[in-house]
């Protein structure tokens, strides 16, 4: 699937929520279920230090796409981390440097991609597009 | 006890809904809402009197000047300092600290030291951190217990013959406590050291009383009690004032400028220079007289109720744990939840209309200390109501049963 396609797919499943605390009994479901990335990925090097929570971002090259594991220690950011990972872990470089976040405007929970939140999650996709943008060039 | 209906109809703001809830605003540590007079007299101001203080003939500007020293006046009789030359008006409590760090480095060399305490804002720690990296002083801190309160046994053996200058909080904004500023002000002229007290979180609940105080220096904010932002007082002794360096050069600040020499206004002007928040600072007066209006022995007691009351309720919900037990406290309440991070809480309890603040509360040194991320702070003020904690309560519930 592209990037687009895991997109509509994502703002589909959403659209069946009634109301906010729907939305975000799904999101802190993702946040508990998923083990997210191998622990000796979670390390400094690989932590984005926002204000409010942490996220751990981690990326490695596997048949000319970009494979992406992440955490948090707040499960609302480590949910949202799930829906991120699911748009661009496992595309292709070029692709990630083109895609845009708005889908999250659109299952509304814009707030958490707010660069004022200082979840570190804003840090996150800039940091994704980093890796998508070294990959590229190694290629 | 106030008359709670009177003082909400006050609070324009309070009344409205957020995210289609009644708003609870419990984050009045990280600044508080505006009274009526407050907003009415900004425009007034915008209306009537603006043009620029201290420099014009025209009446405009004689009007304005005069509201804005009357205004310094009136905060000299309210923090009660000697004379209002020991008034500086600053952008805030930051402002004041970094004023009063950068000019005392001059003093400092190396082997002194300056004594701050664990549980200090970061806006209290970075700019003597500076000071030393300038100077070659290095920096002391002052422990703390797991209740929060500084341990005074520790600070009898950190003060010396060394120690230039003690700067530390009159209250903890993350946990609550009130220090015990008179005795550190005492010991600390006993060695002959400087004191600055941060009073941003103590001017919201207590009325200063500088000269009783004996401090040196004495900064607090203005959006924190009910005035506007971007304004804040430092209080300085005179003596001290006089021995500082300006901070920032410029029109005001100056008596005679020649391009070989230049030498300083008198105080306080020596200390405010360029064109000052001139609406903000008249403004900050009508915020003072407003809370003076009410009383602030009639504010500490209904916030103490409301303290005691919101910590009662938050330690019913099962593996809730508040950070900051000392004995006197403001109405600061910081928890978490365990298992639970802070921020996801702040998050849930938002969608449900209440405003807490989540996080570190920018003193890191205190988080480390109790080895977590951050807490849930929730703050009252005396505009704030029992059945608004209890719309909390049911907030932090609802989060725990979300998140668990």
């Amino acid at each position: 699937m592209t990037i687009k396609e895991v997109q509509q797919e994502i703002i589909d499943e959403f659209s069946m929520f009634d109301d906010w605390m729907q939305r975000y009994e799904y999101i802190i479901e993702l946040g508990k279920n998923l083990p997210l990335i191998d622990e000796k990925y979670q390390v400094e090097e690989n932590l984005i230090k926002g204000c409010q929570s942490q996220v751990w971002l981690h990326a490695e090259d596997k048949n000319n796409s970009v494979v992406f594991t992440a955490n948090s220690d707040a499960i609302l950011t480590k949910g949202i981390i799930a829906i991120l990972v699911r748009v661009f872990s496992g595309q292709k470089a070029e692709e990630i440097l083109e895609a845009d976040t708005g889908f999250i405007d659109e299952i509304g929970l814009k707030e958490h991609l707010s660069p004022t939140r200082a979840n570190g999650l804003v840090s996150m996709v800039k940091q994704i597009k980093m890796y998508a943008l070294a990959y590229q060039a190694k290629q | 006890m106030l008359d709670i209906n009177a003082i909400r109809a006050d609070f324009p703001i309070l009344n409205q809904k957020v995210n289609g809830k009644p708003l609870v605003y419990f984050d009045n540590a990280a600044t508080a809402q505006k009274p009526k007079v407050v907003e009415k007299a900004i425009i007034e101001y915008y209306e009537t009197i603006n043009a620029n203080i201290h420099r014009g003939v025209h009446t405009l500007s004689q009007l304005a000047t005069d509201a804005y020293e009357e205004s310094r006046k009136k905060i000299q009789h309210h923090v009660n300092a000697k004379s209002d030359k020991e008034i500086i008006f600053t952008a805030g409590t930051t402002f004041g600290i970094n004023l009063v760090a950068n000019g005392f480095s001059s003093f400092l060399k190396k082997g002194d030291e300056i004594l701050i305490s664990a549980m200090e804002h970061h806006s209290n720690i970075v700019p003597w951190q500076f000071a030393c990296e300038r100077s070659g002083a290095s920096l002391k801190i002052i422990p703390m217990n797991e209740e929060g309160d500084l341990i005074l046994e520790e600070f009898d053996k950190l003060i010396n013959s060394n120690t230039k200058m003690v700067a530390v909080t009159h209250i903890s904004n993350a946990l609550g406590t009130v220090n015990p500023i008179k005795y550190i002000i005492d010991e600390a002229h006993k060695v002959g050291a400087a004191v600055l007290i941060d009073g941003a979180q103590a001017t919201p609940h207590i009325k200063p009383d500088v000269q009783a105080l004996d401090c040196d220096f004495y900064v607090f904010s203005g959006h924190k009690i009910c005035g506007p932002t971007g304004t804040g007082i430092l209080y300085g002794k005179e003596a001290w004032l006089d021995k500082l360096p300006p901070y920032q050069g410029g029109g005001e600040m100056i008596k005679t400028v020649t391009f070989e020499k230049t030498t300083y206004a008198c105080l306080p002007h020596k200390f405010e220079a360029g064109t000052p928040n001139i609406a903000g600072g008249i403004v900050l007066g009508y915020a003072i007289d407003y809370l003076n209006g009410i009383g602030f022995d009639k504010i500490k007691a209904y916030e103490k109720d409301l303290l005691d009351y919101g910590t009662k309720k938050l330690l019913e919900i099962e593996g809730l744990k508040i950070y900051g037990t000392a004995k006197e406290k403001t109405s600061v309440i910081s928890f978490n939840i365990q298992g639970l991070h802070p921020y996801d809480i702040g998050v849930i309890v938002d969608k449900l209309g209440v405003a807490v603040r989540t996080g570190h509360h920018c003193t890191q040194p205190i988080m480390d200390f109790y080895g977590i991320p951050g807490t849930v702070r929730a703050s009252f003020s005396f505009y704030n109501t029992k059945e608004e904690i209890d719309i909390l309560i049911e907030a932090v519930k609802k989060a725990k049963q979300m998140l668990s």
